[in-house]
């Protein structure tokens, strides 16, 4: 029984915990830098997630081998494209925020959460 | 990132890697269709390639593409992609239909080949150019106006 | 603040594996997402697009204006950023 809740459940909770790591870190940490990894650590569970859905068993990369078009050796490989794309907009917002950043502490001369607010209220 | 490193071993190590990063980032782009790679794999890889030398060299690095150059250059690579769709729209197909692209092959198949390996450069260009662009804003955001 | 985020963040994991037993099993080749559409990209990907990767087939050619948005998303991210932090230099270069 353990067996059966091991390889057929337990990652979804692992990939669960992950992305609630994820946004435990950007609910808690003070530091804005801190937050912007956080948010990296979210994107990279979302992106677990979908290859997972992917897998089949026995079942190797989605490259053509010797002309065998046997669907149930080849994992499916719609998800693995749309993961592509979704690296690639993880980088994007990523360099976005960095300037954002870099912005932030050059006017306010702070990069703690709330020395920001405290400064931009005053 | 604005002066040398100054190490030797660096100076002659980097000399060794970046060759090879940059043709492994071209070998990537060119054998998309027949093993895993393709457009944005090879993209980052010839963007770190160049990254190398620009870390270890500072401002002097030969590689230079900084300022609006790499901008411009990204733009032009989501534009090849556009105009190879507006191509197969001129010779009578729908918009990024490869079957009607005005290439002389002998079966059908080859001119998507042909299609997908033209977006594939776009795409690289495109990727490789922004990095480099967004890298270079970065560390050279200390001489900004100050307000 | 700090221990009302921790408790919703626990109540969200206790929820979550709660409801993990409603999706596929893993690893099982008849699960609905390989079911539809990419048995179809699967068998002819060589015949229609000459191309073995099928990973390359259906990003560059069945799904190609989805990958011309995404070359777009990653040029404007990048004139973004260079537009966000010469804010200040035209202001300095002009000098009104």
């Amino acid at each position: 029984m353990i067996e059966n809740f091991l390889s057929s459940s337990f990652i979804y909770w692992l990939i669960a915990i992950l992305l609630l790591l994820g946004i435990f870190g950007i609910l808690e940490c003070n530091n804005l830098m801190k937050k912007l990894m956080a948010m990296n650590v979210m994107q990279v569970a979302v992106i677990i997630f979908f290859l997972v859905l992917a897998q089949k068993s026995h079942a190797t990369l989605p490259v053509m081998f010797n002309g065998d078009v046997n669907i149930d050796n080849y994992v499916n490989p719609l998800p693995h494209a749309l993961m592509l794309t979704a690296i690639v907009v993880s980088l994007s917002t990523t360099g976005v925020a960095l300037a954002l950043l870099m912005r932030i502490q050059k006017r306010y001369e702070a990069i703690e959460e709330d020395d920001v607010l405290r400064r931009m209220n005053k | 990132m604005k002066h040398r490193f100054g190490s030797i071993v660096l100076d002659t190590a980097f000399r060794v890697l970046v060759p090879f990063t940059l043709l492994y980032g071209f070998y990537v782009l060119v054998h998309g269709e027949y093993s895993p790679g393709g457009g944005f794999q090879a993209g980052a890889l010839l963007a770190a390639g160049v990254l190398i030398a620009r870390l270890v060299q500072g401002e002097e690095a030969v590689y230079d593409l900084s300022g609006n150059k790499a901008v411009v250059l990204a733009g032009l690579g989501a534009g090849l992609y556009a105009l190879i769709g507006f191509i197969t729209m001129v010779f009578g197909g729908k918009f990024l239909e490869y079957g009607r692209l005005p290439l002389s092959v002998h079966d059908p198949a080859e001119l998507h080949v042909y299609g997908i390996l033209g977006i594939e450069i776009g795409v690289t260009i495109g990727v490789m150019a922004t990095i480099i662009a967004i890298f270079d804003a970065l560390t050279r955001g200390e001489d900004l106006y100050d307000d | 603040m700090k221990k009302l985020g921790a408790l919703l963040i626990l109540a969200m994991i206790g929820i979550f594996c709660y409801t993990s037993s409603g999706l596929p099993t893993i690893s099982d080749p008849k699960s609905p997402p390989s079911q539809h559409v990419s048995p179809r990209y699967i068998e002819k990907s060589k015949i229609e697009t000459g191309s073995p990767n099928f990973v390359t087939a259906v990003l560059a050619d069945y799904r190609g204006y989805d990958t011309l948005g995404e070359t777009t998303v990653i040029f404007v991210a990048g004139a973004a950023t260079v537009m966000i932090l010469r804010a200040g230099k035209g202001k300095g270069g002009e000098g009104k």
